[in-house]
């Protein structure tokens, strides 16, 4: 069985038809990559799988460890062991991250039927992870991503997976916006979570991410349809040519039904 | 109803009869201080939406309730009745119910030498000349008819008297007990704060009621005067019952370089009108003016300051944050004045509010009148919702709908409680907005739709 199964997904928003028939399937320990031209659905298939529920599943399925994701709400889905980084993640006042992140790693651990964590025992846990992400411990103590720089948020992104240890890991353009320093930093973070039990899908529009966490696979997304799939040598020829003789391809292509 | 002449009436019955038996009495100044806050009171009447004041404060429902003098508390009221109202880790606590001071329930703790902590109605018979040479100095009963009913019925509340030099750690707290009769009755308790200069204090001002007691009216004035370098916090709390009347004042007289900060948070009453009136007289004060309201029901949340800069270099910050849900009303009515010579004057102003249901109303009204000409004012004010990212980032890290919107909402009421110095009271008031913000959370859109459908009874501010 798959960790994760999709079959003939579409979703709308504002009756406007964004994904057209999506299959994939992700078993575990296998990272792979969704790229695309911006607009082609790559987001929207992040954040339905993180079920954002703004966004309208006309038909198709969802399986994910055996079970209808689209029937969790994104609280159970969390639990379930999904965790999506976000794109742009959101500046929340007043809530220390630390507070926040422990709140987090306590929801998902009663759902497992595990002691909750207290405040004492929290920090010394995971103060290796912050130095892997090269984070100063003073930001857990600030408001989450208020006033932090977008390599900040993008790394306290990744260091909230590291803690919630997902079993599906989500990345939707975990790269965009940060230079060539801060972006070895969050590959590798993310790449010493590799490891047999669980699985990455990483949404990027560039190769370059896939220079630091090699994907096993590579899928590219044009309006709303995967028009190809391959290993990783698909993602630099994409590189080099750009996705203009895709999209002429999906113009061409049959839909899906 | 009843006709504003009717209306009058049962106060001057009332103002006859505790004029005659009042402490100090006998004391013309006194007597005399009383009588004219009367005649004003009874020459303007209660103020109407037509003042601007009080234009999105209706306050009929008070002016036409027949509200007699409480009498003297309830005969037996237990310390165990007060328990839930202690602040923990205090050392004193004054305790008054229905206005008046009632020294076995307090809590007398060992103060510093040059602290003076006493009731008013016993410092008028003991120590007249201290309070004479305070009391009413620095309200303008002409400025509001509520301040004019309160010295009207002036006769307790608290005494605070604080010695040049000291150094006073422990928060002195207030706690206003209204225990409601059958009949309507109301209260008049008159703080006075004295601290002189170089002194540092903290007050606390707790208003409650117990369970079971009727429509209550509580009208109260604090002085609270500043003395030159003095450092002084005061806090605010409100969460009498939903059949509560609540009107007070907070007159601040700052001295030179004196730095106050002023904390309310109305979370209880019906129909709550918090006034904050400092006024920096001496060159380069300070003063930071913290508020939150929270409110839900019926409730109407009125919160009034006005900032007088009247010296050079002073600074004020004013920051309130709102969140309403159900019917509840909230205002926000910022005012600044900088007086012809307080140049160098630097104030803020800034207002937020979340309003959590279709049916909650917020008002803003920012007022800056600059006389001076080498200032620097600002002013804002949001009004916005839950955020729909915000929740859904939450939610995507395990965390439930419900849990999700209260750290939201604690998130948003934080910022005013950060401004709070580290210590019992902020932990004291930290639980009361928890317990608070627990409720409202749950009865939350997607938590609950039961809950939301209750009544569609009027709102308080709008009864005519």
């Amino acid at each position: 069985m798959s960790l994760l199964e999709i079959k003939n997904l579409h979703v709308s928003v504002d009756k406007h038809e964004i994904l057209k028939g999506i299959n994939l399937r992700v078993n575990a320990g296998e990272v792979h990559s969704i790229m695309g031209p911006n607009g082609s659905g790559k987001s929207t298939l992040a954040q339905v799988l993180a079920r954002r529920e703004t966004y309208n599943v006309t038909s198709g399925e969802v399986s994910y460890n055996g079970k209808d994701l689209l029937a969790m709400k994104p609280e159970e889905a969390a639990c379930e062991g999904i965790f999506m980084a976000f794109q742009y993640p959101v500046e929340i006042s007043g809530i220390s991250n630390a507070y926040f992140l422990r709140s987090a790693l306590n929801a998902i651990r009663k759902h497992r039927g595990l002691d909750e964590v207290d405040a004492m025992d929290f920090l010394p846990m995971f103060r290796e992870k912050l130095t892997l992400l090269d984070m100063d411990e003073k930001l857990m103590n600030r408001s989450v991503n208020e006033g932090f720089s977008g390599g900040e948020k993008k790394r306290n992104e990744i260091l909230q997976m590291a803690v919630l240890e997902p079993k599906l890991a989500i990345l939707d353009e975990t790269d965009s916006g940060l230079d060539i320093d801060a972006l070895k930093i969050v590959a590798q973070g993310v790449d010493a979570m590799r490891n047999p039990e669980r699985a990455i899908v990483v949404v990027t529009h560039y190769q370059r991410l896939l220079n630091y966490i090699v994907p096993d696979f590579v899928h590219v997304l044009v309006d709303g349809r995967i028009v190809r799939s391959g290993d990783p040598e698909l993602a630099r020829e994409l590189e080099e040519k750009g996705y203009g003789g895709m999209e002429a391809e999906a113009r061409h292509a049959t839909p899906a039904q | 109803m009843i006709t504003a002449t009717q209306q009058l009436e049962s106060y001057v019955e009332s103002f006859d009869v505790f004029e005659k038996l009042a402490a100090g009495h006998a004391l013309p100044w006194l007597r005399k201080l009383r009588q004219d806050a009367f005649a004003r009171f009874c020459e303007v009447g209660f103020p109407t939406t037509h003042d601007e004041d009080w234009r999105f404060t209706n306050v009929s429902v008070i002016a036409q309730t027949p509200f007699q003098l409480a009498r003297n508390g309830r005969a037996r009221l237990s310390q165990k009745e007060l328990e839930p109202y202690q602040v923990a880790g205090i050392a004193s606590q004054l305790v008054f119910v229905n206005g008046r001071f009632v020294r076995e329930l307090s809590l007398l703790g060992k103060l510093p030498d040059g602290v003076k902590v006493s009731s008013l109605a016993a410092e008028i018979s003991s120590n007249p000349a201290a309070i004479e040479a305070h009391l009413g100095r620095y309200l303008d009963i002409r400025r509001d008819a509520f301040c004019a009913l309160n010295t009207a019925f002036v006769e307790d509340g608290a005494y605070v008297h604080i010695r040049r030099g000291t150094l006073v750690e422990e928060p002195i707290c207030l706690l206003f007990v209204s225990t409601g009769d059958d009949a309507p009755s109301m209260s008049h308790p008159r703080n006075l704060i004295v601290a002189e200069e170089n002194s540092q204090a903290s007050f606390v001002e707790d208003y409650v009621s117990l369970d079971g007691g009727g429509a209550a009216f509580c009208n109260t004035v604090t002085e609270l005067v500043a003395g030159d370098h003095t450092v002084l916090s005061h806090y605010m709390i409100e969460r009498e019952h939903k059949q509560a009347f609540n009107i007070s004042t907070l007159r601040i007289q700052q001295g030179r370089s004196a730095n106050v900060v002023s904390h309310s948070v109305l979370l209880g009453g019906a129909l709550v009108r918090n006034n904050v009136h400092p006024v920096l007289a001496g060159e380069g004060g300070e003063c930071l003016i913290n508020g939150l309201f929270i409110g839900n029901g019926h409730q109407h949340l009125d919160n009034y300051m006005l900032v007088e800069h009247a010296s050079p270099r002073c600074g004020s910050r004013q920051f309130y944050n709102g969140i309403l849900d159900g019917h509840a009303h909230g205002v926000f009515h910022g005012r600044i004045i900088v007086h012809e010579d307080a140049q160098k004057t630097d104030a803020k102003q800034t207002n937020r509010n979340l309003l959590l249901s279709d049916d909650a109303q917020i008002d803003t009204k920012p007022q800056l009148e600059i006389y001076a000409d080498d200032v620097k004012c600002t002013h804002g004010a949001t009004i916005g919702q839950i955020e729909g990212d915000a929740l859904f980032y939450l939610r995507s890290r395990g965390i439930d709908e419900v849990s999700a919107r209260k750290l939201l909402l604690f998130g948003f009421a934080s910022e005013c409680l950060n401004r709070m110095k580290h210590g019992p009271v902020r932990r004291y008031v930290e639980g009361l907005i928890n317990r608070c913000l627990h409720q409202m959370a749950n009865s939350a859109p997607g938590a609950s739709t039961e809950n939301r459908r209750e009544d569609t009874g009027r709102n308080w501010g709008e009864i005519e």
